[in-house]
Order: C-alpha cells, then structure tokens, then sequence
C-alpha cells in the first residue's frame, strides 16, 4: 500500500489523462480558440503584406511558424491556471507520483486538444498562404513535433509564472528566446523541402528536441510547479 | 515503540524577513486528533502546509511524517464541469481510484444521495463542501492534514465530520486540522496553541 | 577542503573576503582598463580592412565573452542555492544577473556602433548579434522573475530554476542561430571576422578580456557586500565589523 509501483503510475496516468480529456470536451472554447486565433493572426499576414502569391509563398513558412508559435503561447498561458486556483495542483504534489510524472497527463491532453489539432489543420493555412501541397507532410510532421516541444518549454515557464498576478507577459519573456531554435528548425524543414533541399536534418532535430524535452522538460516543470505552490 | 505518523522538532517558518512560527514541537501518533489553534495570521495554515511538505522551502528544523497522507487545503480542487462522482473517482491526489460503491456510500455518508451525477458546478457552496467532505469517507490516507474543515458548514454537516474524526482516530488513523471553532470531540482532542511559537 | 568551501557559505567570511579584495582589486582593475583601452586605440595597428573604426571590439568583443560567462556564473550559484540551499548563492545569483545583463547591453550598444561604419547599418543580424540579443532576454527574464515575486526567498529559487533551464538552452539556441546564419547569409562575407587576428591585436584583446573579468568580479564584489549590509543589518556581526 506504501509502495507505488509502475502499474499504479500508469493506471495513475491513464485516468488523469482521461480527466483532462473529459474537461477539454466539456469547454469546447478552450480547443477551438487556439485554432480561430491561428487563423485570424494568419489572415492579417495577406492584408499587411499585400496578396501577390509569390511574395506570400516565400514568407509562408516563416509566417506559419511564428504564427503556431503565437497560438501554442497563448494556450500555455492557460496552461496551470485553473488548477492552480481551484486547488488541483496542491492535490497533484501531494499524490504519491513524482511530480514530473504526474503533470505529462495534463501536457498530453494539451497537446492533443492544440498542438495535434493545429498541426492536422495547417496544410490548409499553408494553402491560403500560398504554400505547395507537396510540402504538406513536411509540414504537418515539423509542426507536430515542433508544438510538442514548444508545450513542454511553455509548461516549464507557466509552472514558473502560475502564481504571479498578470504572469502572462512574463511568460512571453521567459519562454520566447527558448522557442527560438524550435523556429529555426521548423522554418528550416519547410524551405529545405520546398527549394529541393534536405529536410530530414531538420526533422531529425525536432525529434531529437522532442525526446530532450520529454526528459527534461517535467523536472523544471515538477520544479517550477513546487516553487509556485510555496507562495 | 510506535512510530509516531508525524513528527516535528524544532521547526520554524519564515515568510520573507518575517518569522511566523519558531521552536514547534510536535508528535501525532495513531489515534491522535490535534487542532493547531491560535489568531488570525499567525501561520495556522503555513504549519499545516509545510507539515504536508508543500511549504518547505523557508522551513528550518527536523520534520519525519509517514507517506500515507491525505490533505485538504482552502480550494477543494473540485471541478465544476464533472459530476461529484467524477470528481472524487479522478481526484488529482489519489492512487488508488475508488470504486463506484465506495463513492456512493461515501456520498450518501455526507448527505448528497442522488446527486452523484450531478454537475458540481449547479450545487450550492454548502454541497459543494459536502463533496469535497465525501474524500474523507473514502479509503484514504492515515494522517489527515485538513485545513478548516469545518468552514461552510451546517450543523448537520459540522456533526457528521466530527463524527467521522472520531471513527478515523478509532481506527489508528490521525487528523491534524485548523480551525477558528472549537469542535465537540471530547477529550480526544489536542489542542495546539501557536501563541506559544510566535516568532520575532 | 570542505572547510574551505563551508566558508563560501557563511556570510561574515564572504563579507570579509570582499573587504579584503575589494582595495586591491579596485585599482588593478582600473589599470587593467585603462591599459587595454590605450593600447587599443592607440597603440594597435591599424587594420587594413576595417581601418580604424574596428577598434570598438577592444571593448564589444570582452563584454559579449564576460556577459555570457556571467549567465553560466549565474546559473551556477543557482545551482548551489537550490542543491545544497546555500543562502548566500541566492545573494550571489541575483548579483550577477543586473551586471550580466548590462555587459549584454554594452556588447549589443557596442555591436551597433561597429556596425554603422563598418556595414553601413546600426543593426545587423548576424549570428553574433541575434545571439546577443536572445541572451539579453535571458538575463532580463531572470530579473523580471524575481521582481515579479513578492516573497524574495521563494523569487530566489525560481530564478534558480529559470537559470538552469536557459543554461541547458544556450548551446542549442546559439547552434541553431548559426545554423539560421549560415543560411540566409552567403559564407563569402564573413561579418563576424575573427578569423585570423593578428598577434599584435589579439593582445590588447586578451588583455582587455581579462580586464573586463576582473571589473565584472570586483562589480559583483561591491554588490555582494551592499546585499550583505542590507539582509545583515540587525545582525551582531555586521555591527562590529562595520563600528570597528
């Protein structure tokens, strides 16, 4: 009874993940803002740059990316918020799971309901900007990758910030120079598709960042999270 | 010789510059109900909390407390989207996961048979705490560490804790709570006045 | 040995060390400026490229080495602080995050002024300068964190965190700012040239690296004893110290 085995882990996982999939499917708002924000930021690049399909196809990857990057931003402010303020996240440090294993249910359900959603719809906000079809795979692989990374940087700075008033621009601060190589990376991937190139080095990198970040990632968070739940 | 389930030596809590609490001694053993008393601001819930280990990082001093804790803060970390059933059956803090029997008794123990389905959002403040109440009718923890328990809560309500205390004591386990009223638990109750640790 | 490094610990010693370093360090570090700067504007030859407007690096080129050293500096009394909860590493980590933050500064500042004669434009984005920048959020994050927290105790520990994490990143962030240089940039102009220096500059160079080394730990000295001062003043020791 004292001793927490790996199946209990699992089974522990298992139905916090459920959990979090459960309140996702009951605000309905949450999952599709992020998606609506995407499109609308997207839709200013055409008005501000003017329509000529050329230049629009040669910035799309760059507008794309920086645009995915803004969305999973704003999805990682909400990140630990409620469950900050309604007591979840005292219960969570106290469950008998390692912190860092028992925040990866709420990443996951995260990303399932922003990053992998996102990444599945991009092709078609590729399309109005203009971006090859061809390019599609490279596309959808860079940005499910590249999500995934960017949630779990953004956790690290949420777990930091959760319990600062107004922790939003803070969040931005912390988290957007962190982003940075994942923007690099992603960019990368598109035009080395799209001009001929080798895209996989690029990939290769997101994957290697998504395994990093899978490591890493929840011990800054478990760590950051303690550190909010002192205040 | 009974391994005491909490133990504090020396213990002092800081907040900033300021010292709250300093020189508290304590020892729950099984069977033990202790209510940390004292005034407004003076770290009722800071010692509870770092007693929970989720306030360490400005506590001094020697804390040894078994694993089996069960705690219950100020929020009660109910989601009002899920039913009262879901809410205590995917509870962020427990491994083991209650069957439904258990949960439906453990609702009905706190007076909320036939609202196991219901959503928790739609009940009063007063169900609301009954629910988060129900935890402790569920196979939990030996040492409770509950803050204000009894905050929100009718007589009835304020009855069937205290009750529920005493069984939970019977039954070796231990309860260390806060609290501003003096609750009706006979001479079972320990009183801990923090007046006597204030800091400088 | 441990003694030795117990001793980093205890306040009244480190306030003690900066007291007796302090009146040393402060005029060698002047002398080592002055020296550097000299013999960089006057006495280096002239390059033949650049002619004499390059002579800025004497001051961009050591405060972009000391500033990045200064975040590794950082991160490593954070380090201390949340393993071994060493009171006085928080003190020194939020010492060195301000001075840190202004060297970037100065390295960015100094960068444009190179920049202007040189390219023709106050900002370029070559690897160099992006990476600069990026650190120059770094550090401003860490600060921003621990004014954003009310209870410093706690704010210390976040920025420990915080640090730690931007240390990880570092190395990836200004790989991939290379890697996004070489790209866009064809490799035939190399902005930052400092392939083959000849010896006569790299002196003064080396020279005024150590310079700035020196100011950035007598800076962090100063700040450390001012800390000190304030956390202490109650205290008995610091009393006597200060009375006698």
């Amino acid at each position: 009874m004292s001793e927490t085995t790996d199946i209990d882990m699992l089974r522990y996982c298992r139905s916090q993940t459920g959990r979090h999939i459960m309140l996702l499917v009951r605000s309905p708002s949450e999952v599709i803002n992020p998606l609506l924000f995407f499109l609308l930021v997207i839709i200013l690049f055409p008005l501000g740059l003017g329509p000529d399909r050329e230049q629009l196809s040669v910035l799309a990857p760059g507008i794309l990316w920086v645009v995915a990057l803004l969305a999973n931003l704003m999805i990682c402010m909400r990140l630990f918020v409620d469950d900050f303020e309604d007591g979840s996240l005292e219960q969570l440090a106290m469950a008998r799971v390692p912190l860092a294993i028992a925040v990866l249910p709420q990443l996951v359900a995260s990303w399932l309901a922003s990053g992998l959603l996102l990444s599945l719809v991009s092709p078609l906000f590729g399309l109005m900007l203009g971006l090859s079809m061809d390019v599609t795979p490279v596309l959808v692989a860079s940005l499910l990758m590249g999500t995934a990374i960017m949630l779990l940087l953004g956790a690290v700075g949420s777990a930091l910030t959760v319990g600062v008033q107004r922790g939003g621009m803070l969040l931005a601060l912390l988290v957007l120079p962190l982003y940075v190589p994942v923007l690099i990376a992603g960019t990368r991937a598109l035009n080395e598709a799209l001009y001929g190139g080798d895209p996989y080095v690029a990939l290769a990198l997101l994957g290697a960042g998504v395994t990093g970040g899978l490591i890493l990632a929840p011990l800054a968070i478990a760590a950051g999270l303690r550190v909010s739940l002192e205040l | 010789m009974t391994t005491s389930l909490l133990e504090a030596r020396d213990l002092s809590i800081h907040k900033g510059l300021r010292q709250l609490l300093k020189g508290v001694n304590l020892r729950v053993e099984s069977g033990d109900i202790w209510q940390l008393a004292g005034s407004n601001g003076i770290g009722k819930t800071s010692l509870l909390r770092s007693f929970a280990r989720l306030a360490s990082i400005e506590v001094y001093g020697d804390l040894s407390r078994c694993d089996d804790v069960l705690y219950s803060g100020h929020s009660a970390a109910l989601k009002g989207a899920l039913s009262p059933r879901q809410n205590l059956k995917y509870h962020p803090s427990g491994l083991c996961i209650p069957s439904d029997s258990e949960i439906d008794d453990a609702l009905a123990s706190v007076g909320l048979s036939g609202y196991e389905n219901a959503l928790t959002a739609r009940l009063s403040a007063g169900q609301k705490r009954r629910v988060a109440l129900a935890r402790l009718f569920l196979p939990t923890g030996r040492l409770w560490l509950l803050d204000e328990p009894f905050t929100a809560l009718d007589v009835a309500g304020v009855e069937v804790l205290e009750q529920r205390f005493k069984a939970h004591a019977h039954a070796g386990g231990a309860v260390v709570f806060t609290s501003h009223q003096s609750a009706d638990l006979g001479d079972r109750l320990n009183v801990l006045d923090l007046e006597q640790f204030r800091g400088e | 040995m441990w003694r030795i490094v117990h001793q980093f610990g205890s306040p009244p010693w480190v306030y003690g060390f900066c007291d007796r370093v302090i009146p040393w360090l402060l005029p060698i570090t002047v002398v080592a400026l002055l020296t550097g700067r000299v013999w960089g504007l006057l006495f280096a030859p002239t390059d033949y490229k650049q002619g004499d407007s390059y002579r800025i690096i004497y001051i961009h080129v050591p405060a972009a080495v000391v500033a990045l050293a200064g975040y590794y500096v950082m991160a490593l009394a954070g380090l201390v602080s949340l393993v071994w909860r060493v009171k006085l590493a928080d003190t020194a980590m939020r010492a060195a995050a301000p001075i840190g933050a202004a060297y970037t500064a100065i390295a960015l500042i100094t960068g444009a002024i190179w920049g202007k004669p040189t390219w023709g434009a106050w900002w370029v984005w070559d690897a160099r300068i992006t990476s600069m920048l990026i650190l120059f959020f770094l550090y401003v994050g860490v600060i921003a964190l621990f004014e954003a927290y009310e209870n410093k105790t706690v704010a210390a520990r976040a920025c420990a965190i915080l640090s730690l994490v931007g240390t990880v990143n570092i190395p990836i962030i200004s790989k991939s700012v290379d890697w996004w240089y070489s790209l866009h940039q064809p490799a035939s102009i190399k902005f930052t040239g400092s392939s083959a220096i000849d010896a006569s500059m790299l002196y003064p160079l080396l020279g005024m690296i150590v310079a700035f080394y020196a100011l950035f730990a007598l800076l962090m000295m100063l700040n450390l004893k001012q800390s000190l001062t304030s956390e202490y003043a109650q205290s008995n020791w610091l009393i006597k110290r200060i009375t006698t």
